[in-house]
């Protein structure tokens, strides 16, 4: 009898743990399940933004990676994100939370800009 | 010989007429390696004269003195075009220390780092202590800025310098000044030289005597050499106002990793081979980044340049000299006949 409710109890405790685990860990799991429209990529390469305009939904991310041989930045140039220096291959995200159009530009080489839509 | 003297000039001649560079006549300048001429303005007509008999213990007139350039030292830079652009620097310190004729000083044009890390500060530290010249100045490039704005590079390099960096010095007559124009760069735009800066430089030439030849350094070029790639300063010509009525203006640059030179009235303009890696000539790549070249010709390309002043010409003349291979090319500014 004891050994049944010791089992039932820590069996119990499992489930409610991983319940606990997976609303935890829910925005990483909602943001999976969301269509990838929602998330859009900017490649850095050759001091160039691709593509240099980009239209995204409310609330999506934008990663952008860079594929150049030399460092970038993606500063805002309203001074809504600021990526650190990033170096060939790093990356830098940003969840646009607000709908507008977003200027922003490589504080490194200025002549490289680009524009983020959200709407 | 004296044909090619006169193609020579007549190739300088038309520079100053296409306000733009020559490029063959630029290349053809590269090929007449080893001859050191030494170019000086005088009355506005270039003339020459052999070089290396006129340093060493000879130009040890008094006033006579020399200088060199590098730029470009990107240490931490690793990628193919190369891999170790710390032995390349060291390479170029070895061939300063073994020039015949000292230099006072080293002036390092920018772009001392790649990613403005301690550690590459600190490298390029340790190869700098083996200069035989021990006073060197600099000046920041847009890769020293990246973490915080350029405070480190302030701290480290910025002693006595004012805003971002610039300072003006004088050495046996000449008048030097250190520009920044690599901060708070706009989008869109290339480098900047801000109004603070450039209320300071009218006033630091103010009251000079019009035969003080000047020395203007900074990273980016003072002229647009190629828009497209941000190789240009938007306000240098208001800096450049400033220093049109003296007899001998000399401006050096770095951020192009070539040289590319041009003449306009009594102001040379000229810019630096990297200690790095090169970059490719104007609109000839997708864009301005490390361009590779066979390992074996890496040295060639990369490269120091020597300035001499001769107090005789009140002139500067400026010889490039890659790392290795044969090959300098000079060219000159001057007023010739000091004080007009």
């Amino acid at each position: 009898m004891k050994r049944n409710s010791f089992w039932v109890a820590s069996f119990t405790a499992s489930v409610i743990i991983a319940i606990v685990l997976l609303v935890a860990g829910s925005p990483t799991v909602t943001a999976n399940d969301q269509p990838s429209a929602a998330n859009a990529e900017v490649k850095i390469d050759n001091f160039v933004f691709g593509p240099p305009t980009i239209t995204v939904p409310v609330g999506a991310t934008v990663t952008w990676t860079n594929k150049d041989d030399i460092p970038h930045t993606s500063v805002s140039t309203e001074g809504v994100f600021k990526s650190k220096v990033l170096d060939t291959d790093e990356k830098f995200s940003y969840t646009f939370t607000k709908a507008g159009t977003y200027s922003y530009y490589c504080t490194i080489h200025p002549k490289m800009t680009g524009k983020v839509v959200v709407q | 010989m004296i044909d090619k003297n006169k193609d020579l000039i007549d190739q300088k001649l038309q520079d100053l007429n296409n306000d733009g560079v020559d490029r063959r006549g630029f290349l053809k300048c590269m090929a007449w390696a080893g001859t050191g001429l030494i170019w000086t303005m005088s009355g506005g007509i270039p003339t020459s004269r052999a070089f290396a008999k006129t340093n060493g213990k000879d130009a040890a007139k008094s006033g006579d003195f020399s200088f060199v350039q590098i730029s470009d030292s990107h240490i931490g830079f690793n990628k193919p075009a190369n891999p170790d652009v710390t032995a390349t620097l060291q390479t170029a310190i070895n061939k300063i220390n073994a020039m015949p004729h000292k230099p006072d000083f080293i002036i390092h044009t920018g772009d001392l780092s790649q990613l403005s890390k301690p550690s590459e500060f600190d490298t390029l530290d340790q190869v700098l202590k083996g200069a035989s010249a021990k006073q060197i100045y600099f000046v920041p490039g847009e890769h020293d800025m990246l973490t915080d704005n350029g405070e480190q590079y302030l701290q480290r390099y910025g002693k006595g310098t004012k805003g971002s960096g610039w300072y003006s010095f004088d050495q046996k007559g000449v008048h030097f000044v250190g520009l920044v124009n690599v901060a708070n760069l706009k989008a869109g735009g290339m480098g900047s030289l801000g109004h603070e800066q450039l209320e300071w430089l009218e006033d630091d030439l103010k009251g000079r005597s019009a035969s003080t030849p000047i020395v203007l350094f900074a990273h980016i070029p003072l002229w647009t050499i190629y828009q497209d790639w941000g190789w240009g300063t938007d306000d240098s010509e208001q800096a450049l106002s400033y220093v049109k009525r003296f007899g001998s203006v000399t401006v050096l640059n770095g951020h192009i990793h070539q040289i590319m030179q041009k003449v306009e009235g009594k102001v040379s303009f000229h810019t630096a081979m990297s200690t790095a890696f090169p970059q490719p000539a104007p609109g000839t790549a997708p864009s301005a980044g490390p361009m590779k070249v066979p390992a074996d010709q890496l040295q060639q390309v990369l490269g120091i340049t020597d300035v001499n002043y001769l107090v005789s010409g009140r002139s500067l003349a400026v010889v490039d000299s890659p790392l290795a291979g044969s090959g300098s090319s000079a060219s000159g500014s001057g007023s010739g006949s000091g004080g007009r």
